[in-house]
């Protein structure tokens, strides 16, 4: 066992971990951040996606003790007193979620796209958007999302790490 | 105490944003996977390698002895106790059909059936001791070849003795309802035209993104068991049946459920093992499958081989259908495999008015996974075939591929029409859908590019491609399956509940997994007993809430589901009436409702749904002579299917030189009725064409010689990312049902049912004069250039 420091969604942690822990694992399972899911077992599907420092990553494909010493934001520490982060209130707002599995990871990854290109165009997004997979929304909505939060006022930090 | 005051003048028809929304995009989700219970166990599955073996001994000892094991279950082990898994659907009453185990005892017959079980204190624990589960087989050689395996050139289960399970047929002459097909192709071979056309329906995989789930706790009154389904209702049952515990001692939930598409309709062995390990070890019990296992082990969809014959006049006036095919039901029978083919059976004339038609259906067992409902189910592989021919006939006739389907389509003053099928079409308007589709598309524009590119001989070609779709919805009046031999009835269940401070509890027996009843639902239900949405609260999922209900599938929820919703509602405003009655001190003859509110004609008095309500629950000044309470049930058997319809165009840009196809527009038509949520409806097309879409182009479930599944995980099994889809222009016209009173038609599948002849069509249009007249779907560069180089040469 190894012992990790980590702070995620603004609480910090000390665990041990199994050297072979998925960092998702971590999340979910010794923290109970249940709101990140597993879709695959290959790194395709992007379900997973979470932001370590800022930055998205694909939690199945990083251990937990590579987050060792990191900051971990995910779908639950996003929303701040109540208030829905822009991206979230534009998947709403855009009915770009059906069944929902997808979409802690396809608003992680989206809000980390346009942290890089503040003003993408719709290829900007899909190519952005290539490592999530959907299967109920055919992404038009998805898009449409991306679109609305970039025009919509940012706020400063993507939930409580940065 | 007061309910919410605003409501705009109509829900119907309104673009709500979703309830269910608030939980999935924040992480307070209820997914399967994430309940934890105390003392709960890990189940890992030890799966067979081998396509077609049987198993000569399983050594658990290494697996028994590993740590965090607590019990490791073989075949053998359970051969008394784990009964078979059921088909509910005999096609005909000597259906051939191998026993189906949960878990195999000495012989598989499919790459990923189940061997053994290892139940352990944590997830990775068993999946430790899984791998040390020590199976010997003796390999068989599998029947992996559809028309191979139809012929029994090796049989895939030795004890059945032959792969055929049913040989099912429909003839208009014989049934009445046309003519004789065999004489209509003999005439059309004497100066007329006979289109003689082989399709494969390719394997597919519905790939919804929650992995399968299920978790037991057998320390309730009620076993309860948590399964990421889309028909709790029938888990229930077929807990009870399978085995023999009573159902009354059974709740099965269906938390928030992560996609379908007919994948999760089914009751699986997966669902049968984790019962019998929760209750052998008197502990919670979970399984999760991988990604890995769930593209080996989760029922497949499509994979059929169609062998077609149309006949038709000079001028293209289609005059008889033959369709012969052979439908791969896979290793075993799941609840409907055998009748996925039927689904099909009564659309292959489309929107035709043709007036002979035959279809024979053999249904053959290969070793490979079992095949089952996917989105479409049966609807979709019709409608390519028709399509697909309608497009050749233009061809052959030198006419537009729209002016074809106008000479043969079933005009709109001509409903209601009774087709070859024997099926009653209450509504339609093909005209409408299609002159809209043509000018939201610029067909006329597109068509005069496509000239000029073939005039220059441009190496990117443009092609068009066309399909106009009907399919039959709202599964199904009871009458009807049981005369086709399925066991369960479609009638669908709802309740409505009048709460004591004006709010509203709907319980509906359909179960979603991203459809938006709750929203949907509550639109219907604050319009009708004229409520605020948001005082509307819809519960559906688990049998202890929901105790009715047949759940969701074959785009019956709100043709159906929703339809008794309405009819409890208003079971509600008629239990009402003698209590606002008493209560005004009126005459109920002169009482209106209207707006969510009992009036007295003529007169200021009345009380609104919200009043009565709470006089019902102080019960004061009731006299009694009603009954005292403002909850109704309802049942509703649909009298007839609907039929949605629509036409859909695409244009497609195909690179002759290195045989990509790049979808340049889509625009799509659709007819789906009267609509409830225009936003919700908009959503299930787009992903009901990326579906459909991805067939034409991308997904095919692929094994080796051996009968493994190279496609085996999402590295190798595409599905389209974004950016392999463009962006959809989805129109609609409304022709109201007649067969429902608000006139609703169904819309999950109609985008998949659609799409797929519409890119195919447009590849094959871009490529005709290179002598290309069909490409093998996915449509892979690959494909299409390999197509391009046989086409030159003939």
């Amino acid at each position: 066992m190894t012992r990790i420091t980590v702070k995620v969604d603004g609480s910090s942690f000390t665990d041990e971990v199994e050297p072979r822990t998925l960092l998702v694992l971590y999340l979910r399972e010794q923290l109970g951040k249940t709101g990140t899911v597993v879709g695959c077992d290959t790194g395709n599907c992007g379900a997973c996606t979470v932001h370590l420092d800022g930055r998205s990553v694909k939690s199945c494909s990083l251990l937990a003790v590579q987050a060792d010493g990191h900051e971990i934001t995910t779908i639950e520490g996003l929303a701040t007193n109540g208030e829905l982060h822009p991206m979230q209130q534009a998947f709403h707002e855009n009915h770009a979620l059906q069944c929902g599995y997808c979409t802690p990871g396809m608003i992680m990854q989206s809000i980390d796209l346009i942290a890089d290109n503040p003003n993408p165009s719709e290829d900007d997004i899909r190519l952005g958007l290539e490592g999530n997979l959907c299967r109920c929304t055919g992404y038009q909505n998805i898009v449409k999302a991306v679109q609305a939060a970039a025009a919509a006022p940012q706020p400063s930090a993507a939930g409580g790490a940065q | 105490m007061t309910a919410t005051e605003e409501r705009p003048a109509a829900e119907i028809g309104a673009s709500r944003r979703r309830k269910e929304d608030a939980r999935l995009i924040t992480g307070r989700t209820r997914w399967t996977d994430n309940i934890v219970l105390p003392g709960l166990q890990h189940i890992a599955m030890v799966r067979s390698p081998f396509a077609h073996a049987r198993i000569t001994s399983i050594d658990t000892e290494a697996a028994k002895a590993s740590t965090g094991v607590v019990a490791v279950i073989t075949g053998a082990d359970i051969a008394d106790e784990q009964g078979a898994l059921p088909n509910a659907w005999a096609v005909i009453p000597d259906q051939k059909a191998p026993v189906h185990l949960s878990m195999a005892v000495d012989h598989v017959a499919f790459a990923g059936e189940i061997v053994a079980m290892v139940v352990a204190r944590t997830a990775a624990e068993a999946n430790d001791a899984a791998d040390l589960v020590d199976v010997d087989y003796e390999e068989l050689e599998p029947a992996l070849e559809l028309k191979a395996a139809a012929r029994d050139e090796v049989i895939a289960h030795p004890d059945l003795g032959t792969n055929v399970s049913a040989v099912w047929s429909y003839d208009s002459a014989e049934s009445g309802t046309g003519g004789d097909v065999e004489a209509a192709i003999a005439a059309a071979r004497d100066g007329g035209i006979v289109i003689e056309q082989e399709f494969r329906q390719q394997r597919l995989i519905p790939a919804f993104m929650e992995p399968r789930s299920i978790v037991v706790d057998p320390t309730t009154e009620q076993m309860t068991v948590w399964s990421s389904t889309q028909v709790p209702h029938f888990v229930k049952i077929f807990i009870a049946l399978v085995l023999g515990i009573p159902e009354s001692k059974i709740r099965v939930i269906a938390p928030d459920v992560g996609g379908g598409f007919g994948g999760k309709l089914q009751f699986t062995p997966e669902e049968v093992l984790t019962v019998i390990a929760a209750r052998r070890t008197g502990k919670p019990c979970k399984y999760t499958e991988s990604r890995s296992e769930s593209l080996m082990a989760a029922h497949h969809g499509r994979d059929q081989w169609q062998q077609l014959t149309l006949a038709a006049n000079a001028d293209g006036t289609v005059t008889g259908l033959k369709v012969e095919l052979i439908a791969d039901m896979g290793a075993y029978l799941g609840l409907v495999t055998s009748a996925i083919p039927l689904l099909g059976a009564f659309m292959y004339n489309g929107i035709y008015k043709f007036p002979a038609y035959h279809l024979g259906i053999t249904n053959v067992f290969t070793n490979k996974t079992w095949t089952d409902a996917y989105r479409g189910a049966g609807r979709p592989e019709a409608t390519y075939a028709i399509e697909r021919l309608m497009d050749e006939l233009a061809a052959r006739v030198g006419v537009d591929a729209l002016e074809i389907r106008e000479r043969n389509w079933i005009k709109h003053e001509e409903f209601p029409f009774s087709t070859v099928s024997g099926l009653r079409y209450d509504s339609g308007n093909y005209e409408a859908a299609t002159a809209k589709a043509r000018e939201l598309f610029g067909y006329d524009d597109l068509r005069a590019e496509q000239r000029k590119r073939r005039e220059s001989g441009d190496p990117v070609q443009l092609g068009i491609g066309v399909s106009t779709f009907t399919e039959m919805c709202g599964l199904a009046p009871s009458r009807w399956l049981g005369s086709m031999g399925y066991v369960g009835g479609g009638w669908e269940h709802a309740a409505v509940r009048m709460l004591p401070t004006g709010k509203v509890e709907v319980v509906t027996g359909t179960s979603p997994h991203g459809q938006g009843h709750e929203t949907a639902w509550s639109q219907l239900v604050a319009d009708r007993l004229g409520v605020a949405f948001e005082d509307v609260e819809v519960l559906h999922g688990d049998t202890q809430v929901a105790v009715r209900g047949l759940d969701t599938y074959g785009s019956r929820s709100l043709a159906v589901g929703g339809m008794a919703v309405l009819a409890a509602a208003d079971k509600v405003i008629e239990k009402a009436k003698p209590i606002a009655a008493q209560l005004l001190e009126a005459n109920a003859d002169d009482l209106d409702f209207s707006g969510g509110r009992y009036g007295v004609r003529g007169t200021d008095a009345g009380m609104t749904m919200a009043e009565l309500a709470f006089a019902v629950f102080q019960g004061h000044k009731l006299d009694g002579s009603a009954e005292g309470c403002l909850d109704a049930d309802a049942t509703l058997d649909p009298d007839d299917f609907s039929f949605p319809h629509g036409t859909h165009l695409c244009a497609v840009e195909v690179d002759t030189e290195t045989g990509a196809s790049k979808i340049r527009s889509y625009v799509c038509v659709d007819d789906v009725g009267v609509v409830v949520n225009p936003m919700i409806v908009e959503g299930q097309v787009h992903g009901g064409l990326a579906q459909g879409i991805a067939q034409a182009l991308y997904e095919e479930a692929v094994h080796d010689d051996s009968g493994t599944l190279v496609t085996g995980s999402f590295d190798q099994y595409t599905l389209p990312g974004a950016p392999d889809l463009p962006s959809f222009e989805a129109a609609r016209t409304e022709t109201p049902a007649t067969t429902n009173q608000l006139g609703v038609k169904g819309v999950g599948e109609a985008g998949t049912i659609a799409s797929t002849p519409a890119v195919v069509n447009a590849i094959v249009d871009a490529l005709r004069p290179l002598g290309v007249t069909d490409v093998p779907m996915p449509c892979t560069p690959y494909r299409v250039w390999t197509a391009i180089q046989e086409g030159s040469r003939s």
